[in-house]
């Protein structure tokens, strides 16, 4: 016998979707209606079965396992916490909590997808603004470096391009949609206008925009765009009436990173004198916005902290993973609903088979192959409870549509606060 | 006959399907395990759909089977996974980020 439950929270992406409604019966889930594939893909393929730990391959107590990770964590001069932003704010409080008991560094995935984003923020401020605006107002979308239809597959219909509103009823007749790439990606296809740029052209086409806003002129074109794309893009970004730019790792992960994004936020900002205008970054992991949010309330700094002097340092290319990884620089390390092998370079990630490592996740993922101690906790949104920061920064319930076999990532990180050393 | 090309990595649909079904397993490794290069470049070098092709970076090699996509020429894209992260560097300019796009590879038909 099936039951439905309506209104779930899909935790795949920044969109958190809270529209779904998944049909489970027993502890598997059969259908999860409006779910795009991604997020239906991470409901049916959810395997909430009981699972005991692993400490050196071998299947042990969980307080057997927890004695080996605080023995781990008390035996590191350098500990490394690692991940967060696929687990729930209540867990990432406890994980910073660990982090200032330790000692340790204590470092988001973030770093390495919106980090310079946030580099970028404390330059020069944001003009921002609700997912729920840009659905009732924006008339003007710009997609820069980013490419939602494969990455963020309902923001379209939810949020954006074909979204109806207050002041958009028509939905996608009612919105002008540029996007900006260096190539022609699945999203440019469904673009009104699709300006293909050079690649490692984002700053200087991005200060041309800026120039041509505040009245002045250029003669040439720019980053492989003619003087006349660029004018007409800065004629449609004043004359709107409510503009918006999204963007993603086009921005963050080319050369330039924080200092593009510094410019797209100033030209933002500057637009905002001739209309409403934001820019929103395209938030990859469900909770990565969240990671940032919990660590700025708890340490000032939305990631690469450091809290080995006993208060907190921010360390960016010095207390971000990669570079704390490749430099050899941690003696342990605990990933908390995270995979570093599958995502980081292969030279930095490769460290961690020589540092004992601790992994807690609700499934097994390529870490796992080389993690010392696996934790298999619930999984937020599915088994469990939590909170979540859509990537707009609105914070959203998580439901749990069965009970959880396993325990939570905060449970697990409370009892291992409880029992380590302090430094 | 080989060339210089600029990497970009990124999310695709079976990318991110394979992670669903584990990250590391065979679906995952298969949608994360190609190269796409422009129509140019392919017929400069001579290069096949499906034919392997050895990139080499800084920091790692890989070889992999091409398919021609739509990029300009002197761009080449594989989807985030353990290939692309075997030829990005750790270099982040203190920034954190390594050069997730932008690495600069060797390419060469084999």
């Amino acid at each position: 016998m099936s039951a439905l439950i309506e209104n779930v929270t899909c935790k795949f992406c920044g969109c958190l979707c809270d529209d779904i409604t998944v049909e489970v019966e027993g502890d598997r889930i059969l259908k999860a209606k409006r779910a795009c594939p991604n997020g239906r893909s991470m409901f049916l393929n959810y395997d909430p079965a009981s699972r005991n730990p692993l400490v050196d391959g071998q299947i042990v107590e969980w307080d057997e396992a927890i004695s080996a990770t605080v023995d781990i964590l008390n035996g590191a001069d350098s500990p490394l916490i690692y991940g967060l932003s696929s687990t729930s704010t209540e867990a990432q409080r406890k994980a910073v909590e660990l982090a200032d008991r330790l000692g340790a560094i204590i470092d988001s995935t973030s770093s390495v997808c919106h980090f310079p984003t946030s580099l970028a923020v404390q330059a020069v401020g944001e003009a921002t603004c609700t997912l729920g605006e840009v659905r009732d107002r924006a008339d003007l979308l710009i997609f820069w470096g980013c490419n939602p239809l494969v990455s963020h597959i309902r923001h379209f219909s939810r949020y954006s391009a074909n979204a109806k509103g207050l002041l958009t009823p028509n939905g996608r007749k009612d919105r002008t949609l540029v996007v900006v790439d260096v190539r022609p990606t699945q999203t440019a296809k469904a673009a009104d206008h699709f300006l293909q740029i050079e690649p490692g052209t984002d700053y200087e086409v991005l200060t041309s925009l800026r120039v041509l806003i505040q009245g002045q002129n250029i003669e040439h074109g720019v980053g492989g765009l003619s003087a006349e794309q660029l004018q007409e893009l800065a004629h449609m970004m004043k004359t709107c009436r409510y503009g918006v730019v999204f963007f993603g790792m086009g921005l963050t992960m080319t050369p330039g990173r924080n200092y593009n994004v510094a410019e797209l936020f100033t030209l933002g900002a500057e637009l905002n004198r001739f209309n409403r205008f934001s820019v929103i970054p395209m938030r990859g992991h469900g909770n990565v916005a969240g990671a940032d949010q919990v660590l700025t309330w708890l340490s000032g700094y939305p990631t690469a902290v450091s809290f080995a002097r006993g208060y907190p340092q921010f360390g960016p290319g010095e207390f971000t993973t990669v570079d704390v990884l490749s430099r050899g620089e941690a003696d342990a390390a605990l990933i908390v609903a995270s995979d570093p092998i599958a995502h980081l370079p292969w030279m930095a990630a490769k460290n961690l088979e020589r540092i004992p490592t601790i992994l807690m996740a609700p499934t097994a993922n390529c870490s796992s192959k080389v993690a010392k101690v696996i934790l298999p906790t619930a999984c937020y949104g599915i088994d469990a409870p939590g909170t979540s920061y859509r990537m707009d920064n609105v914070p959203l319930r998580l439901r749990a549509v069965f009970p959880n076999t396993r325990p939570t990532d905060e449970e697990i990180l409370s009892r291992i606060i409880k029992a380590v050393q302090p430094c | 006959m080989e060339d210089f090309f600029t990497l970009i990595t990124g999310r695709t649909k079976g990318q991110a399907h394979g992670l669903h079904l584990g990250a590391g397993s065979p679906a995952h490794l298969e949608a994360t395990s190609f190269i796409e290069i422009c129509p140019k470049d392919m017929t400069r070098l001579g290069i096949k759909d499906g034919q392997i092709v050895r990139l080499r970076s800084d920091t790692g090699r890989v070889d992999v089977p091409a398919r021609t996509g739509s990029l300009p020429a002197g761009l080449v894209f594989i989807p985030m996974g353990p290939t692309a992260n075997a030829l990005v560097g750790t270099d982040t300019f203190g920034t954190g980020m390594p050069l997730f796009k932008g690495q600069r590879v060797k390419l060469e038909r084999i």
